[in-house]
């Protein structure tokens, strides 16, 4: 009972943040599934024998060197790029190297580019409609209008990214580290199971490092969230479980204490570092 | 602050478009009032003629909104848009071919004249149907729409995108042009189609039917202006500058951008077309020659010249280059192509936003705020 109780807690700080009903099947094991990936672009090997799984409602931290295939691995997840061998599945009953980017999408996954990538010619509060959870075929989109839940969740959001002042302005003018904020944003209003966030931190504040690193661990619990970070010190405050990759493939896996302590992963990364 | 729900009720709405559609409107009816009730000899009087220049005028103008609907909000630079002026012409003028009858030269009551001259014995398939004024029409529609729905289908499916799209839009209209200038296509080979007489039983000869083609092709542009304002306005025209600008990023949004692609290249297809049926009965022939690559490009610059993604900047610079090449090409022929290169480069390096770039400046900041409310 005391844990229903504190879901309604979290529920009333962001309950736009629930995800839509998606069919996606956890009964029976991870949320995300890969074995046996293997990519190469033009004979090096991005991804080597790549093995990963992410359980419903966890936070994973993914850290590993510049190239270590990070950002390709989401490009795996996302189909934009095709690995050569291996699987990839989505809950117990999606096999996501059979669907399209968009398909990914409406099943629930959401992604933040390394690059904070906006639509710079329309305002902050259209990018945030756009990224809304909705019926996203030709004619349903072309009779849209604006009701006012669609409104009052944009503005929601909003306040959550602290971006209200500027919802009017177009998001060409943001800062880099807004950007990343509205990124961010658009995440949420897609209502994902599964979040997919590449260097969310790159270009912030101190503060707003902290307000993302609350905004993250949040999330977690309701929704998965896998992070991407090279800020150490932001690693260490959200993550409970770390994955370090390095040439394609895992390296170490355990909390952050055991994963720092990991010989190999001191002698390729941390060691780097420190 | 009350936005209509209704998604082709809200360009009514629109500051720009109440003002382009009164601007229009009032065109309309001056020049129809000048040219039938001013006196022939007056100064003010607009001639028949000149009812029929702007009449065409009116078609190109048509055809210029059309492009920036794809270039401007979609990002599709289209070189080949001629291709879908010249087949909703060739459709028109198919029909009005057959309007003639036994009228002809030959004066033989269902093959146009150039069939008779080829010795054809019977009209080809596909010539069935054109002598019916409605069913000509849902073809000067679906013509360019089909042409547009598979070469789409193709290009955005395979994500031909940039310069490489332009290309092969070149391509296109070029393979159309040569393959309209043979004779076995049964399209009149180089003449093309001409020596019309009527359309809708009205001659077309008349100063009369003149100004009737003249307002109709005005209605026509308001039309096309209206729904093409009505797509921008929409979720779907915001989607649609979302492709243009991070084509990628849209589909992590879970929007089908080739789907959006296709809607918008067919609309702008369906458009061109009519354009071309208008242009047809008011010039009086069609010819291969729309078919050319260079005609294409000259549609682009247009816009750009007039302000891309801006839809009333394409009206603009289709009239005001046309109104040019009219005026340059009866004092010198040849410099045309020149003034129009060197028109296009200045206007590109002081005008990058072109000649609506002039007037949006001032009208930026309501602007803004409208496009929120
Ligand atoms: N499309 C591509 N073609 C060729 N090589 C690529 C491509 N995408 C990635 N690579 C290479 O694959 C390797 C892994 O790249 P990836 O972007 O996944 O690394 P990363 O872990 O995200 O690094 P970073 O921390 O710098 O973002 C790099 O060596 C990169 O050069
Ligand atoms: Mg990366």
């Amino acid at each position: 009972m005391s844990m229903l109780e504190q879901l309604t807690h979290r529920d009333r700080v962001f309950d736009f943040l629930a995800p839509v009903a998606s069919p996606v099947d956890v009964r029976h094991g991870p949320i995300l599934y890969m074995e046996g990936v293997n990519v190469s672009f033009d004979g090096f090997k991005a991804i080597n024998n790549l093995n990963l799984t992410v359980d419903d409602g966890e936070l994973r931290c993914i850290i590993g060197p510049n190239g270590a295939g990070k950002t390709t691995m989401m490009d795996i997840i996302t189909g934009k790029t095709r690995p050569d061998t291996g699987s990839v599945w989505f809950g117990s009953r999606h096999n996501l190297l059979t669907k399209s980017e968009p398909d990914i999408a409406s099943l629930g996954i959401g992604r933040k580019f390394q690059k904070p990538t906006v639509f710079e010619a329309l305002t902050v509060f259209e990018n945030l409609e756009l990224a809304m959870a909705a019926d996203k075929r030709i004619l349903p989109t072309l009779t849209a209008i604006m009701k006012p839940e669609y409104r009052d969740r944009i503005n929601e959001v909003l306040e959550t990214i602290g971006l209200q002042q500027l919802r009017d302005r177009l998001a060409g003018i943001l800062s880099h580290g807004q950007k990343q904020w509205l990124e961010i944003g658009m995440l949420l209003m897609q209502k994902p199971r599964l979040l997919l966030v590449d260097e969310p931190v790159a270009g912030m504040t101190e503060q707003e490092m902290e307000r993302t690193a609350e905004l993250l661990t949040s999330l977690a619990g309701k929704q998965s969230v896998v992070v991407v970070e090279h800020d150490m010190g932001f690693v260490r405050s959200i993550a409970r479980h770390v994955t370090v990759l390095h040439q394609g493939s895992v390296l170490a896996e355990g909390t952050m204490d055991q994963v720092s302590n990991d010989p190999e992963v001191i002698k390729v990364y941390l060691g780097e570092e420190a | 602050m009350a936005v209509s729900q209704n998604w082709l009720l809200r360009p009514f709405q629109e500051r720009s478009t109440q003002i382009f559609l009164g601007v229009l409107f009032a065109a309309l009816v001056v020049v129809t009032f000048l040219h039938l009730f001013m006196p022939q000899d007056s100064a003010l009087h607009v001639s028949a003629y000149t009812v029929t220049l702007l009449g065409k005028y009116l078609c190109y103008a048509l055809l210029a909104v059309a492009v920036d609907l794809v270039w401007g909000y979609l990002g599709i630079l289209s070189l080949g848009h001629g291709a879908f002026f010249a087949l909703g012409g060739y459709a028109m003028g198919m029909y009005l071919m057959r309007q003639i009858g036994d009228r002809g030269t030959y004066g033989d009551p269902i093959l146009p004249d150039f069939m008779v001259f080829l010795n054809w014995g019977e009209l080809p398939w596909y010539w069935l149907g054109f002598d019916m004024a409605w069913f000509a029409f849902i073809m000067v529609l679906l013509a360019p729409g089909i042409l547009a729905l598979v070469f789409g289908f193709l290009a955005f499916r395979s994500r031909v995108t940039g310069v490489y799209l332009s290309i092969i839009t070149q391509a296109l209209t070029f393979a159309l042009m040569l393959a309209f200038f043979r004779n076995e296509m049964g399209f009149g080979g180089n003449n093309g189609l001409t020596d019309f007489r009527d359309i809708l039983g009205f001659n077309l000869r008349t100063d009369a039917t003149r100004l009737g083609l003249f307002i109709a092709t005005g209605i026509a542009l308001a039309i096309g202006y209206v729904i093409c304002r009505a797509i921008v306005a929409s979720k779907l025209g915001r989607v649609s500058i979302a492709c243009r600008d991070a084509e990628a990023r849209t589909r992590f949004l879970g929007y089908r951008v080739e789907r959006v692609q296709l809607f918008v290249f067919v609309v702008s297809a369906m458009l061109a077309g009519v354009a071309g049926a208008l242009y047809v009965p008011q010039v009086g022939i069609i010819n291969p020659s729309e078919f050319s690559p260079l005609f294409s490009i000259e549609i682009v610059v247009w816009v750009a010249l007039g302000g891309r993604a801006t839809l009333y900047g394409a009206v603009i610079g289709a009239i005001l280059v046309n109104y040019a090449k009219t005026v340059f090409t009866g004092v010198m022929p040849d410099a045309w192509l020149f003034m129009l290169g060197g028109l296009f480069v200045l206007v590109t390096v002081f005008l990058p936003k072109g000649i609506a770039g002039l007037l949006k400046k001032r009208q930026k900041q309501p602007q803004t705020q409208e496009a929120t409310a």
